[in-house]
């Protein structure tokens, strides 16, 4: 057959589709450098050793950040151990042991349908349960549970991900040579999916920390004096705290704001980093 | 000499839910200390029969089982296989199993044969480096692999991986190995010297092996049993299937005439 457009012709259209291309993914990167250059350049004069390590003072008008620094940092902390190991070990029965049939298949319409609630919905829900229900008040406790049901299906879904890409011949050949499923799970399966795992569960874990609306009602407060002493106390939290002075807070300077901006910005990217850094590791290792 | 029976089958059937390969009343006893082959056209049974035996079926989706499998030990001893309440991970340790294509778990090669050793609560680091040593020896992998014991075990070659997943299998010291066209993958001189091992093997085994063509199950053969769509159409020794069957289709087949 012959072509119907020259070779010439056909060379061109292809530089231009290329440069089309290239220009879409310039277009997709370009909001995440423009916001984090925008609030580098805002918010990098605010930063200060004072203001990282100091309480705010003047009505949050001027001081530093320092207890909302470690409310996020505890709530975050707090949810990753109450979330990994629920989260783990669902996707562990999920993958490995359920069954397909209706009832799991349930339980996985539930999990998607989880991942779609909206955050502020999870708040109130956590408001209900945590705060009054179980009577644990405004505190970290109740703010790092509603971040660990918010965050499960991310956990869920990404950790049974994890799971099915290893191979199946690995399990046949463990169950051959006599293993149990569990000591196959356990020493073959875990251990070969533990770097996607925790990949998973870093970036859920980062979106619970820049979540403003589930610790809304459930953990966080405008100002406190003091750091919070057990779960049981109620916490300044970054995401939140970053809402009342762009919001509730006359006067306010903007490069407050924006400096609380960049270490929420930090924080989270720096979480970010590492689940790169151990993902980029695991497949260098990767003997499949 | 009168050689003794390692596995009994009597009218054995088996039906996988989808309908696909199924057994249709096999009654087969395999020799100990011998090699048998199962041959014939794909989809025959002859990897279904195999998998009954160390009840790695357990993982498909096998509708019906029926009949009766027995391994039996050096004492005389049977142990029904079939058994729903049979400690299965017990007989697996009894019956190897090497699959076709060579999988050797993501660890280095020294932990690839420990790793059954261990499951099975074995702690004696020199039980192990003797197991690791002999179980390399009886693979003739030894010589290639001594010096590189803690490299990872993907690093090797397929024949050098392939006598690796053999090795594993005779760590845990089977009374029967179990080979699934072990060398379907490999090169003539890996193939060759799968072949070789595992005629040293017999000596101290007792082999099933489903070769990758009529030329090795002819080498290969002690006793040999043709399997065609599910059912057993002749078995007898080696020489005599392959040089004067008693069954045409037998022949057909031996010859090239279908398959």
């Amino acid at each position: 057959m012959k072509p119907r457009t020259s070779p010439q012709r056909r060379n061109l259209t292809q530089r231009f589709g290329f440069i089309f291309l290239r220009l879409v993914a310039i277009v997709a990167v370009l909001p995440i450098i423009a916001i984090m250059i925008y609030i580098i350049y805002k918010g990098a004069p605010a930063i200060s050793w004072e203001f990282i390590t100091g309480f705010p003072s003047d009505g949050m008008r001027s001081g530093g950040i320092w207890p909302a620094i470690v409310g996020t940092f505890f709530l975050t902390l707090l949810c990753a151990l109450i979330v990994a190991p629920l989260g783990i070990g669902a996707a562990v029965y999920l993958a490995e042991y359920a069954p397909d049939n209706r009832w799991t298949q349930l339980i996985r319409i539930a999990i998607i349908n989880l991942a779609g609630i909206p955050s502020v919905v999870y708040g109130l829900f956590g408001l209900g349960l945590f705060v009054i229900f179980l009577n644990f008040g405004i505190s970290i406790l109740a703010g790092s549970l509603t971040l660990a049901i918010m965050t499960l299906p991310v956990i869920i879904t990404t950790t049974e991900e994890a799971l099915r890409a290893v191979p199946q011949a690995f399990r046949v050949v463990s169950i051959s040579v006599g293993a149990t499923q569990w000591q196959t799970v356990r020493r073959i399966v875990l251990p070969q999916a533990l770097p996607g795992i925790l990949t998973g569960v870093i970036l859920g874990l980062e979106r619970a920390a820049g979540e403003t609306a589930p610790i809304l009602f459930t953990a966080a407060v405008f100002f406190l004096p003091r750091l919070p002493s057990s779960a049981m106390d109620p916490t300044m939290a970054l995401p939140y705290h970053l809402y009342v002075i762009s919001t509730q807070v006359p006067g306010m300077s903007s490069e407050i704001q924006y400096g609380t901006a960049l270490v929420l910005l930090i924080f989270v990217l720096g979480m970010n980093l590492i689940a790169t850094v151990i993902r980029s590791r695991a497949r260098a290792r990767r003997q499949w | 000499m009168k050689t003794k029976n390692k596995i009994i089958t009597e009218h054995l059937v088996l039906q996988y839910s989808d309908g696909t390969e199924s057994l249709k009343d096999i009654s087969l006893n395999i020799p100990e200390n011998s090699i048998s082959v199962l041959f014939g056209p794909a989809g025959g049974g002859k990897s279904t029969y195999l998998r009954v035996l160390n009840r790695l079926n357990d993982l498909a989706n096998v509708t019906k089982v029926a009949g009766k499998v027995q391994l039996c030990s050096e004492s005389g001893d049977c142990l029904d296989i079939l058994d729903p309440n049979l400690d299965v991970t017990s007989l697996r340790r009894r019956v190897g199993m090497v699959f076709a294509r060579p999988v050797v778990l993501p660890m280095s090669i020294r932990q690839n044969l420990t790793y059954g050793l261990e499951i099975a609560g074995e702690r004696n680091r020199n039980r192990l480096n003797e197991a690791v040593e002999r179980s390399l020896k009886q693979a003739a992998l030894w010589e290639e692999v001594q010096d590189r014991l803690d490299d990872p075990a993907v690093d090797l070659s397929g024949g050098q991986q392939q006598r690796l997943c053999i090795a594993r299998s005779l760590a845990l010291e089977p009374e029967v190995l179990l080979l699934d066209e072990p060398t379907s993958g490999l090169d003539p001189i890996s193939t060759g010297k799968v072949e070789a091992s595992l005629q040293e093997l017999k000596k101290s085994y007792t082999i099933i092996l489903v070769p990758h063509s009529v030329q090795q199950a002819a080498r290969a053969a002690d006793y040999a049993a043709f399997f065609l769509q599910g059912e057993l159409i002749e078995y007898a020794p080696g020489k005599k299937i392959f040089t004067n069957p008693a069954v045409q289709r037998t022949a057909d087949y031996v010859e090239g005439r279908f398959g």
